[in-house]
C-alpha cells in the first residue's frame, strides 16, 4: 500500500507542531506537501517581539531550516499562498499555480491581526504585527521616522511598543479602556504596569477612541474622539486577532468565528479536513497562546495517525510579558466578582502585588506584578484544583518558598552577590553562569547546563539558573516547558517511551539506533531509556547493564574516594540479634572503617573495597536493600499496635509486607514508603513517595511526598478498611507512577505534574483501571525473581570487574 | 627500554564498559568500547579522583562515576566546560589478547 497523501495549509508554530508530532508518531505513514504564504520556514513567532527589539535575529528564531523538511521527505512550497480549496476533488492550489492531492488535509491558517476599519486606516505606514515582514517593515520606518503609535494596550501593542522604543522611536500607546492589558489584569496591576512602562519612557493616552487616522498617502497623525490628536509616522495597529478562515469558509467548511472542529480536531463538517492553530474554534473558544495551540497538535496527530482516542477538552492559558524589566502573570477569573473571597499583597513603593481570587479555598484566578516567580506554581494548583486553606496566611509570601533553591522572586537572581554559589552540586557562582550567558550567547538553561553544568545534578537550582537567564538576558529568554531529553536527541521523554511502545523495541542500543540518536548517548539518557524498555517490556527487554549508573550496575552505592558501601534488607527496621551478630561479625571480618544507622532504618557498612562486595554479600546473606538504585528502598515503620500504647494498626506488619512484596522493583526515581500506627505518624509516613497511617478501622494513604531537596508534605489520596486494600491501591499506585513518571523524576513533582484528582482517578475511583494497574504491577513482579547480590554470589564469572587485574610491573605512560 | 604485557582477554572486559587494573605503580581503567577496541587511563578524575573505570563509557568518553565529568579516553583530556587530563597508556589487541606498554 503507497503512502496517504497530508497536506497543510499554512506553515506555523501549531502546523508545524502537528507535523512535527505526527513524523515522530508515524514517520513513514504521510507524504507530506506543505503550503505557507510566508517566505520564511517555520519559525518563532512568540520570538519576534525580542527581534524587534534587537536581542536577537531572525536566523536565531527559526524552528525548522529548509533542510529539516528536505531530510524529512517533506515537500515545502513557500511564498505559495493557497487560495483555492477543492473538498470534492480533494485538491488545494496556490496562488502562483502549485497544485496537491490530498488524503489528509489540515488548515492551520492562524490569524490576521485586526485592522479597525476607521478612515484612513488604508493609508501607508499603518500596519499589524503579526509576522518577519512586519518586523521588518518597523525596521525600516524606525531608520526613517520618528513618531510611532500603537493602537491597543494589550500583550501584543505593549510588545511592540517597546521594540520601536528600542530602536529609537519615540511611542505613544494608545488603549480604549482605562486599564492597560485589561484582559489580563486588573486595575492595580495595570496602573502598576503603566508605571512601569512610563518610567521606561513609553506614553501612553488610556480610556481615548481613535476615530480617524489623519495625513496624505502616508499617516502623519490621529484624531481621538475627545478632539484631541497625536502626530505619528508610523501607527501599528494591535487591536486583536481575527481566525484566518477565509479559505474555510469558501470551501464550505463550517465556521462561526473560527473553523469549528471536535475534540479530535477534525473538522466538524468533513472528516478528512483537520484544522488547528488560531484559527480554530474549539467548544466555543479560540485561541491566541501557543501552550494551547501544542495540545491541539498532539491531539491531532494522534489521531490521524490511529494511535487511539484521545480528546482535546480544551485548556486554561496563562499569560507573562516579555517586556524586560516588568514582570506579569496571569491566569483565570483574576477579577474576581463582588463578594469574591480575595487574598492580596500589595507593595505599591516596592512594586510587587499579588492576588488570589478564591473559591472554597480553591485557586480561580491570579494576578501578579514585580514578583511573578510563584505564577507558575499558582497556575498549576488553579489547574490541580489544590486546597489551599492551610496556607492561605503565608501562601503569598513565598508558596513554592525554597530560599536558596531558588524558586522565589526575580528580584533574587538580581540582588544576588556575584560570588553567591548558585550550584551547590557543581559549585557554580553567579558570576560564571552570567558570563558564559554574556561570552557564550545562551539563552536557555539547557545551554547553561551544558556549559557551566549549573542545574546540571539536584536540579534545585534549575528555578534560580532560569531567573539569572531572565535577568541578564530580558526578553529573549523564553521558558521551555518541553525539554528534549538531554544533547543527545530532540525527543522528550514522552516521544521516546511512545516509540519504544509502539515500535517495540527492546533495547538501548537498539532505541538509540532507531531513533537517530546521537553518539552513544550519555548518563541521562542511557539510563533512562534502559528503564523505559524494561518498563514497557518486563520479562522481554534487555537490561543494559553498561547504560546503568555505577551504583546501580555494581548494586552499591559508591562512595567519594571510589571504595562503596552495603546496605542489606532490613525489613520495616525490624531485626534479630542474630542478624545483627552476623552484620557485626562480617563488618569485624572485613575491617569495615564506618558502620553506621542510616535515616531509612537499617545499617550502612560503608568504605568496602570493590573486591570485597561479593565476598561479603556471600557471609552475609541477606538481601540487597537495593540503597544504590532507582528502586524500592526502605519502608520505614513505627513499632504500632504490637507494644505503642496509642496504636491502632499493626503498623511494623504492614510495613514488612510492603517492603517484601515490593522489593526488587526499578522506578524512574527511588521510592520510599512508610507506615505508621496511628495519625501520631512516628515513621513519618507523610513526607514519603507513598505512607500509610492506620486509623481506628483502617487505613489512610498518602502521596507524593518528598524529604530530600524540596520538602513536600502528602496528599490524602484516600481511607480504606483492609490491608488488602492497601497492597492493591499501593500497587496501582506504583504502577501507574512507574508507567507515567520520566526518569529520574520523582514522586512528588510527578504528582504535581500530572495532578491529585487525574491520579486519584486512576488509581482509586476506577476500579476497573486499578485492578488491571496493579495486575501489571504483579506481572511485573513475578518477573523479579533473584536478588542481584545472590546472582552475582552464585555466578562470579560472569561478574569479573569485580575483581582488579594485578599485574605487578612498571607501566610507562 | 619498553615493552608489552598480556593484562586479559578481551571478553574478560564486559563491552562498553571498564575494569580496574593494578600494577606496580598505578591504578588504571581499562576500557572495552563498543567497537571492541581498548583504551587505557589512569583511575583517577582529575577532579576529585573518581574511580574512572566505574563510570558510563559513551562512544570514545567516559563519564566519571561522581559527578559525571566527562574524560576523552584517546587523549586524557576532561571535556569543557571542566578542564584536566588524565594519564593515557598505551594498548594493543593481538588476537584475542589486550596487551599493556610497561617500562623497564
Ligand atoms: C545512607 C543515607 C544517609 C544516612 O546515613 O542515614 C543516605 C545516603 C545517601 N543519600 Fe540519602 N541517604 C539516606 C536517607 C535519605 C533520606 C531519609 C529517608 O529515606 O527517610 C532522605 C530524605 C527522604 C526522601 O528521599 O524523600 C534522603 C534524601 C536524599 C536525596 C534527595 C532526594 C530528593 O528527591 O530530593 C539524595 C539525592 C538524590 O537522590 O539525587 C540522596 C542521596 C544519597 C546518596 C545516595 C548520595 C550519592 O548519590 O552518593 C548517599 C549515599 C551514601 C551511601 O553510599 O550510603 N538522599 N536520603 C540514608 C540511607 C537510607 C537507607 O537506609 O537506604
Ligand atoms: C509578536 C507576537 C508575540 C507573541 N507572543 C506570544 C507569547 O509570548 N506567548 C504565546 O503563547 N503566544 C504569543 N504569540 C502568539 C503565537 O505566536 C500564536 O498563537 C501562534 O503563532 C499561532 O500559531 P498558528 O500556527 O495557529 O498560526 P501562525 O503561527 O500564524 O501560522 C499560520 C501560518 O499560515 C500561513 N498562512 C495563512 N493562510 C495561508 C494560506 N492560505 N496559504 C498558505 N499559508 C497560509 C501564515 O502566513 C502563517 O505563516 C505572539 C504572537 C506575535 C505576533
Ligand atoms: S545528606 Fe545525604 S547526600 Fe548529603 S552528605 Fe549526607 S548522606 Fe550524602
Ligand atoms: S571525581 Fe570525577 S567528576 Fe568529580
Amino acid at each position: 500500500m503507497g503512502k496517504k497523501k497530508l497536506v497543510m495549509i499554512g506553515n506555523g508554530m501549531a502546523g508545524m507542531r502537528a507535523i512535527e508530532e505526527i513524523i515522530a508518531a508515524a514517520p513513514d505513514m504521510f507524504d507530506i506537501t506543505i503550503f505557507g504564504a510566508e517566505r520564511w520556514p517555520n519559525y518563532n513567532r512568540i520570538m519576534l517581539s525580542p527581534v524587534l527589539a534587537g536581542d536577537t535575529t531572525i536566523e536565531d528564531i527559526i524552528l525548522n531550516d529548509e533542510e529539516w523538511y528536505r531530510s524529512h521527505g517533506i515537500t515545502l512550497h513557500l511564498g505559495s499562498k493557497v487560495v483555492e480549496l477543492n473538498r470534492s476533488r480533494k485538491l488545494v492550489r496556490a496562488e502562483n499555480g502549485v497544485e496537491a492531492e490530498y488524503d489528509n488535509l489540515i488548515i492551520a491558517t492562524g490569524s490576521k491581526p485586526f485592522i479597525i476599519p476607521i478612515p484612513g486606516h488604508d493609508k501607508q505606514g499603518v500596519m499589524g504585527f503579526r509576522d518577519i515582514e512586519d518586523c521588518e517593515t518597523m525596521m525600516e520606518a524606525a531608520k526613517r521616522y520618528k513618531k510611532a503609535a500603537v493602537i491597543g494596550g494589550g500583550l501584543l501593542g505593549l510588545e511592540a511598543a517597546k521594540g520601536l522604543m528600542n530602536l529609537g522611536m519615540d511611542v505613544t500607546v494608545i488603549h480604549d479602556q482605562a486599564t492597560l492589558m485589561n484582559m489580563q489584569l486588573d486595575e492595580v496591576a495595570g496602573e502598576m504596569l503603566r508605571d512601569a512602562l512610563e518610567r521606561q519612557g513609553m506614553k501612553f493616552r488610556v480610556s481615548t477612541l481613535t476615530t480617524e487616522i489623519l495625513g496624505g498617502e502616508r499617516v502623519e497623525g490621529l484624531r481621538f474622539k475627545d478632539g484631541g490628536e497625536l502626530e505619528c509616522d508610523l501607527l501599528v495597529m494591535a487591536a486583536g486577532i481575527r481566525p484566518n478562515i477565509e479559505l474555510a469558509e469558501q470551501s464550505g467548511l463550517y465556521c462561526n468565528r473560527g473553523i469549528v472542529v471536535t475534540d479530535h480536531m477534525q473538522t466538524v463538517t468533513d472528516p478528512a479536513v483537520y484544522a488547528v492553530g488560531e484559527c480554530v474554534e474549539h467548544r466555543g473558544k479560540t485561541y491566541g497562546l501557543v501552550a494551547p495551540l501544542y495540545e491541539q497538535a498532539k491531539v491531532l496527530a494522534y489521531q490521524i495517525t490511529g494511535q487511539g482516542l484521545r480528546r482535546y477538552e480544551g485548556s486554561v492559558t496563562s499569560t507573562k510579558l516579555k517586556v524586560s524589566g516588568v514582570d506579569v502573570f496571569s491566569a483565570g477569573d483574576f477579577m474576581g466578582g463582588p463578594g469574591a473571597d480575595v487574598v492580596e499583597l500589595l507593595d505599591r513603593h516596592g512594586g510587587v502585588y499579588k492576588k488570589l481570587v478564591l473559591e472554597d479555598d480553591r485557586i480561580k484566578g491570579v494576578v501578579m506584578f514585580g514578583d511573578t516567580a510563584d505564577g507558575p506554581t499558582f497556575f498549576q494548583w488553579m489547574q490541580d484544583g489544590k486546597d489551599i486553606s492551610d496556607m492561605r496566611s503565608t501562601l503569598l509570601f513565598s508558596a513554592s518558598g525554597l530560599g536558596d533553591s531558588g524558586h522565589s522572586g526575580v528580584d533574587q537572581a538580581a540582588q544576588m552577590a556575584d560570588d553567591t554559589i548558585v550550584c551547590g552540586c557543581n559549585g557554580v557562582s553567579k558570576k560564571q553562569i552570567v558570563d558564559a550567558i554574556v561570552k557564550e550567547g545562551l539563552t536557555s538553561r539547557k545551554e547553561v547546563t551544558a556549559c557551566t553544568k549549573a542545574a546540571g545534578s539536584c536540579g534545585g537550582c534549575a528555578g534560580l539558573v532560569d531567573q539569572i537567564l531572565a535577568a541578564t538576558l530580558g526578553t529573549a529568554f523564553v521558558e521551555s516547558t518541553e525539554d528534549p531529553m538531554c544533547g543527545c536527541t530532540d525527543m522528550t521523554h514522552e516521544q521516546v517511551k511512545e516509540q519504544i511502545r509502539q515500535k517495540h523495541l527492546l533495547s538501548v542500543r537498539e532505541v538509540m539506533r532507531t531513533l537517530g540518536w546521537e553518539g552513544e548517548g550519555c548518563h541521562v539518557c542511557r539510563p533512562a531509556i534502559n528503564y523505559y524498555v524494561g518498563m514497557l517490556f518486563p520479562g522481554e527487554a534487555e537490561d543494559d547493564r553498561t547504560s546503568r549508573i555505577a551504583n546501580e550496575r555494581m548494586h552499591a552505592n559508591i562512595q567519594k574516594d571510589g571504595t562503596f558501601s552495603v546496605i542489606p534488607r532490613i525489613y520495616g527496621g525490624e531485626t534479630t540479634p542474630d542478624d545483627l551478630i552476623r552484620i557485626a561479625t562480617i563488618a569485624k571480618k572485613y575491617n569495615v572503617p564506618t558502620v553506621k544507622i542510616t535515616g531509612g532504618q537499617r545499617i550502612d557498612l560503608l568504605g568496602v573495597k570493590k573486591e570485597d562486595l561479593i565476598p561479603m554479600w556471600r557471609d552475609l546473606d541477606m538481601p540487597s536493600g537495593f540503597a544504590y538504585g532507582k528502586a524500592l528502598r526502605t519502608v520505614k515503620t513505627c513499632v504500632g499496635s504490637e507494644w505503642c500504647r496509642f496504636g491502632t494498626q499493626d503498623s511494623t506488619s504492614m510495613g514488612i509486607r510492603l517492603e517484601k512484596e515490593l522489593e526488587r522493583m526499578w522506578f524512574p526515581a527511588k521510592v520510599k514508603l512508610a507506615v505508621s500506627g496511628c495519625p501520631r505518624n512516628c515513621a513519618e509516613a507523610t513526607i514519603k513517595d507513598l505512607g500509610v497511617v492506620g486509623v481506628e478501622g483502617g487505613w489512610e494513604i498518602y502521596v507524593g511526598g518528598n524529604g530530600g531537596v524540596k520538602v513536600r508534605a502528602c496528599d490524602l489520596l484516600c481511607i480504606v478498611e483492609t490491608d488488602e486494600e492497601v497492597m492493591e491501591i499501593t500497587k496501582a499506585y506504583l504502577q501507574h507512577y512507574r508507567e507515567t513518571g520520566r526518569h529520574n523524576e520523582r514522586t512528588a513533582p510527578w504528582l504535581e505534574r500530572i495532578g491529585l484528582d487525574k491520579v486519584k482517578q486512576a488509581v482509586v475511583e476506577d476500579v476497573e483501571n486499578r485492578k488491571a494497574l496493579a495486575a501489571r504491577c504483579d506481572a511485573y513482579l513475578a518477573t523479579l525473581t533473584t536478588d542481584p547480590w545472590q546472582e552475582r554470589i552464585e555466578q562470579a564469572e560472569r561478574f569479573k570487574e569485580y575483581e582488579p587485574i594485578e599485574i605487578p610491573v612498571r607501566v610507562e605512560a | 627500554m619498553s615493552d608489552w604485557i598480556e593484562v586479559c582477554k578481551l571478553d574478560e572486559i564486559p563491552k562498553g564498559a571498564g575494569r580496574t587494573v593494578r600494577t606496580a605503580d598505578a591504578v588504571i581503567a581499562l576500557f572495552r568500547l563498543s567497537d571492541d577496541s581498548v583504551r587505557a587511563v589512569e583511575n583517577r578524575c582529575p577532579h576529585k579522583g573518581g574511580p574512572l573505570a566505574e563510570g558510563i563509557v559513551s562512544g570514545r568518553d567516559v563519564l566519571c562515576p561522581l559527578h559525571n565529568q566527562r574524560i576523552h579516553l584517546d587523549t586524557g583530556e576532561v571535556a569543557p566546560p571542566d578542564s584536566g587530563c588524565v594519564r593515557v597508556f598505551e594498548t594493543r589487541i593481538e588476537d584475542d589478547r589486550v596487551l599493556l606498554r610497561v617500562g623497564a
